[in-house]
Formats: C-alpha cells, sequence, structure tokens
C-alpha cells in the first residue's frame, strides 16, 4: 500500500467543516490534545508502517531536514 | 529480619604469602553476575576465582524482578527452586492515569514451562542464595574484602590487588569485570561508556507494611497522590514493598532522602502511616554501553558493560543472559575445543542484546518523563484513549518486562517451522512424560529429534522426544517431525526437518568458529 495523496475524500469541503466544528468552543491545549488523539486514531486505523512513514514525511517537508 | 547484612569473613589469600599460580579466571565483583558466572563456568569444569571489595551483600532490594528466562538460568545454577520458592510470583499488572484505573495485564504465560513469568525477589535474597552456592563448590574460590587496585594485560590480564593484610597480585587467562555500573575495571583500563543521562530523579524505596496486598504491579501516571509525577509499587517476599517515585530534576538527593521527607510521600502512596522504612535511595538513570565487551584478557558483563533505566528489568536479567551467552564459550576457548572467534560471538551478540535492552528501557523512561511539551501532550492523550479505546493500551509504556532477545545471523533454518523457536531464540520449555525440557538439556550441544529420527553426530548428545501437544505448538507447527540444534546456552542454532549428519556436523561447527 502507498500513501495516498491525491484526492480521496468524496465531499473534502464537508469534511473540513466537520474537522473544524469538532474543536469548536475548545481552548487550545484542547484543541493540541483532540488533535493528537485524532492522529494516534488514525494512525492505527491505517496500521501499514510504510503507509504511516510516508505521510510523517510529508508532513515533515517545509519544517526543515528530518533528523 | 529483611536484609541480613552479617560480614563474610576474610581469608588471607594465598598470593599475600607466596606467587600463586596463573588461574584460569578471575572474577572481579561477587553481585549475582559474577557469583553466577563463577557458578555457570564451575559446572563447566572450569575453576575460578571470585575479587570482590565488600564483604556483605547487597544492600537495599535493588534487582528485584528475575525473569523467567533468569529462573531457567539459575535453575541450572542450582538456585533456581530457591529463588522461585522464596519470591513472590506476580504475573497481573496494573496502569493507573492519575485516579483511574487505565487497564491492566496480565503476564501469565501459557502453560507447560517449568518457570513462572516473573519472580519478585530482592537482589540481597539472591546473592545470597548464590554465596551459599558457590561456598559449597570446590571450583570456586570466593574472596571477600579483595579490592582490584590495578589491572594489565599483555598474553595474560595481570591485577593489583589491595586486602587488610595488604596487597598481593594474581594472573589470570581471562579476568571478567562483573563490577557493576560504575566498573572500577573499567575505568582503569580508560574506556568510554557512552549513553545518554535521564535529567530526572526517582526516589526509590523499602517499606514494611503488613497487610493483604495482592501480589501485583502498578503503575500511576500522573497519581493525585503524587502530582505530575509516576510512581511504582511491587511487592516482594518479607511484607516489604517496592514503591519508585519520580522526582523531578530540581529534587535535592540530600533533602529527597531524609526520612521527614520519604515518609510522608510514601503515606500519600499506601494510604496509611502503617510502615517502616527499610531502604531509600535517590536515583537518575542512564543508558549506557561500551563499545566492545570483549576487550582482549579482560571480558565485560552486566552492569559494568551496559546500563539501562529499571523499567523493564533488564539490567539484572540482561546481565544473566551475559553469563549464559559467556559460559560455554569461555569454557570452549580454555579447553582448546574453539578459536578465541567464539568470544567475538559474545561480544556481537550480548551487544545486540544490549542495545535491544537500551532501546526498550529509553522508551519506557521517555513515556514516564516527557522531554518536550509535545511529548508529554501525546503522552497524556494515548492515556486518556488508553481508557476509551483497546488499540492505544499497547501504546502505554511503563517498561517492557525483559525478555531474552532473538539473535540475529544464525545458522540454517525451515521456515516451515514455528517462528518461536527460530534460530537465534532460546529454546521453549515444555512438558515431558518425567518433568521438563530444560532440565534435559543440560550444558552442552544437545540435537533435539522430535517425532522423527536422527544419524549420529560425534560429540553431540542427541535427545529424541515423541511428539505432544505442546511439542508440537512449539517445535513443530505442521511439520511431521524436526531436528533442533541447540547451543549449550539453550538457544537454537540450527533447525531442519530432516538433516544428514554431514549438515549437522557442519552447523555446529560454524558456531563453534563464532561465525553463528
Amino acid at each position: 500500500m502507498t500513501l495516498i495523496t491525491t484526492p480521496n475524500i468524496p465531499d473534502a469541503d464537508d469534511f473540513y467543516a466537520e474537522l473544524l466544528a469538532t474543536h469548536q468552543e475548545l481552548s487550545l491545549a484542547d484543541s493540541h490534545a483532540l488533535n493528537a488523539q485524532l492522529v494516534l486514531i488514525l494512525s492505527n486505523h491505517i496500521g501499514d508502517l510504510g503507509v504511516l512513514r510516508a505521510a510523517l514525511r510529508l508532513a515533515h517537508e517545509g519544517f526543515g531536514p528530518v533528523r | 529480619m529483611t536484609n541480613d547484612h552479617a560480614p563474610f569473613p576474610f581469608v588471607p589469600p594465598p598470593g599475600l604469602t607466596m606467587a600463586e599460580p596463573r588461574h584460569k579466571v578471575v572474577i572481579v565483583g561477587a553481585g549475582p553476575i559474577g557469583l553466577a558466572m563463577a557458578l555457570e563456568l564451575a559446572q563447566h569444569g572450569v575453576p575460578s576465582v571470585v575479587l570482590d571489595d565488600n564483604d556483605v551483600v547487597s544492600v537495599g532490594s535493588r534487582a528485584i524482578c528475575w525473569s523467567k528466562r533468569s529462573l531457567e538460568i539459575l535453575d541450572r545454577l542450582g538456585v533456581g527452586a530457591r529463588v522461585a520458592d522464596r519470591g513472590v510470583t506476580w504475573k497481573l499488572g496494573r496502569i493507573f492515569h492519575r485516579s483511574m484505573e487505565v487497564f491492566s495485564f496480565d503476564l501469565l504465560p501459557e502453560d507447560g514451562h517449568k518457570m513462572p513469568a516473573f519472580v519478585n525477589l530482592q537482589q540481597y535474597h539472591v546473592e545470597r542464595f548464590l554465596i551459599d552456592a558457590c561456598q559449597a563448590e570446590a571450583m570456586i574460590d570466593l574472596r571477600f574484602r579483595n579490592r582490584v587496585t590495578g589491572v594489565a594485560q599483555g598474553d595474560v590480564a595481570r591485577v593489583s590487588i589491595d586486602t587488610p593484610d595488604g596487597p598481593y597480585s594474581l594472573e589470570s587467562e581471562y579476568l571478567l569485570a562483573c563490577d557493576g555500573a560504575r566498573s572500577p575495571i573499567r575505568e582503569m583500563l580508560g574506556l568510554t561508556f557512552a549513553g545518554e543521562l535521564f535529567e530526572e530523579r526517582f526516589l526509590i524505596a523499602d517499606i514494611e507494611m503488613q497487610g493483604d496486598f495482592p501480589s501485583e504491579r502498578r503503575f500511576w501516571f500522573a497519581p493525585e497522590f503524587h502530582a505530575g509525577q509516576s510512581a511504582l509499587l511491587h511487592k516482594q517476599p518479607d511484607n516489604i514493598y517496592r514503591i519508585d517515585l519520580q522526582l523531578g530534576w530540581d529534587a535535592d538527593p540530600a533533602v529527597e532522602r531524609q526520612p521527614e521527607v520519604v515518609i510522608p510521600r510514601i503515606e500519600k502512596v499506601v494510604g496509611h502511616a502503617d510502615f517502616r522504612l527499610d531502604w531509600v535511595s535517590i536515583y537518575t538513570f542512564h543508558c549506557r554501553r561500551l563499545d566492545r565487551f570483549v576487550h582482549d584478557r579482560v571480558i565485560f558483563l552486566g552492569d559494568s558493560a551496559h546500563v539501562v533505566s529499571p523499567f523493564g528489568a533488564r539490567g539484572g536479567n540482561g546481565g544473566l543472559q551475559d553469563v549464559d551467552n559467556l559460559g560455554w564459550k569461555l569454557a570452549a576457548v580454555l579447553a582448546g575445543t574453539a578459536g578465541a572467534g567464539l568470544l567475538e560471538s559474545y561480544d556481537r551478540e550480548r551487544v545486540f542484546g544490549a542495545d535491544e535492552n537500551i532501546r526498550n528501557s529509553t522508551r519506557a523512561t521517555r513515556f514516564m518523563t516527557p522531554e518536550t511539551e509535545i511529548a508529554r501532550l501525546f503522552r497524556d492523550q494515548v492515556l486518556a484513549l488508553a481508557a476509551k479505546a483497546d488499540f492505544a493500551r499497547p501504546m502505554v509504556n511503563s517498561g517492557r518486562l525483559s525478555k531474552p532477545c532473538v539473535y540475529p545471523g544464525t545458522g540454517p533454518d525451515d521456515p516451515r517451522l514455528p517462528d518461536c523457536t527460530r534460530p537465534g531464540a532460546v529454546a521453549q520449555d515444555a512438558p515431558l512424560q518425567n518433568g521438563w525440557l530444560m532440565d534435559r538439556l543440560g550444558r552442552q550441544f544437545v540435537l533435539l529429534v522430535i517425532g522423527g529420527d536422527a544419524p549420529e553426530v560425534c560429540g553431540l548428545k542427541i535427545l529424541h522426544l515423541d511428539i505432544t501437544e505442546v511439542l508440537r505448538k512449539r517445535y513443530l507447527g505442521d511439520a511431521p517431525q524436526a531436528i533442533y540444534l541447540l547451543r549449550p546456552d539453550q538457544v537454537v542454532a540450527a533447525r531442519w526437518i530432516t538433516a544428514d549428519a554431514d549438515a549437522i556436523s557442519t552447523a555446529m561447527a560454524q558456531v563453534l568458529e563464532g561465525a553463528t
């Protein structure tokens, strides 16, 4: 399996709105905490270490060299 | 009496009056590793002199969790039953976050092993049993209050020793440094002990209290009784409990070890004041190892070679695996049945094992004491998730408990046979009609023949076993029969479904060359 980097969510605008709605009325600290849980939940769902590593690399692009 | 500190007598060694003949092996350090090494060598017919600067067993409980593999090793050395009987067998680990129990794990291994998953027993008891066994063994010359002051090596190893009656020196073919985390031998040889220090302090205390506390391990992340930190409670025999409390890097060790500071902290953990303080220590943890464990005639084992943080019980147990690995190899080299290449395989395999232990203990320590804000965020959210989703539970790391590593780069394999007994792994125990498989293996090479025939191979003990359900699961899988070549440390060297004498001899020769 390879990381999907092309559009894959049928209605991306809906999802984006729901993502923001999930954070509504949370403090910034709680939003960070929720996001951390979300990363862990989705990572577990994906389960494929190769895909997860590709996602980590992609997310890290633009933040300097990977250590 | 929980810890008998009666000193062992100093006996003036012969070397004080006349030069002693060259010894085969001198072992420095009469802790669990040095003592176990002396017994292991004696059982291979190799005499040794054991030197210790002290004359009492360990002060405080120190190493308390002995793994199944350690119990198997101690059993071969004749003290396994004493340790298992005297200790507390535990299998339940419970994890708390704040005031809630997040989950528990059961260490109970599958049935069909002589030894339990873990036994808790204070290091001083284990040392006492090992000293009894050493003193009953004519091939072991145990010398208390013999402090090594210098070491030199060329064709042989030479140590200078100080005693209450003056100095003397010894020569030996090999010098085994089992002299602990602050190893003077390592210092004297000027060897680098690279690694990292965790900027965190822990209070470790033994308390004596009455009560029916269950035989389980409890670990708290950020408990309400010890805000923001972590705590560990472990049961030992004689109503002794081990408590580890994280204190923070800013804690002042001189203040924190005072009973008037310690006692209120412990009252909050156990919920009452009805206990007696037995031993207190303030620790910082390191993960370090030597680049190499074999330095010509000087060989390092245990904490002198590698140190880890205690979460996971990988210090003492890792050291006993060093003993297990080195004993038969050193005996073979001294007997001339193997070349020095075999000692290189000790270095390679135990460096591999130490790295695995360091990796596991580093990860556990980082989980417990997150170094950055984001590390703490993820840690706390893993704990929060663990209470509501199963998948997060394995991510909670309060210590990955010691298991023997699987050595890489080993001999012939047939991948149709079960994964758990692949080459490089320690053979799995199994019940036989009369006793246990582990008890039948001894300390030589063994050809384990299950459910079939095998050719006679010179120099090999052959053990024919009828197929049982447990043997099928652990050694055969779907195969109708199998042949396993086991090393004297019970590590699987090679395995086949069928093999001829040549294949078996070749595999054994490769092991003795240190190639696999």
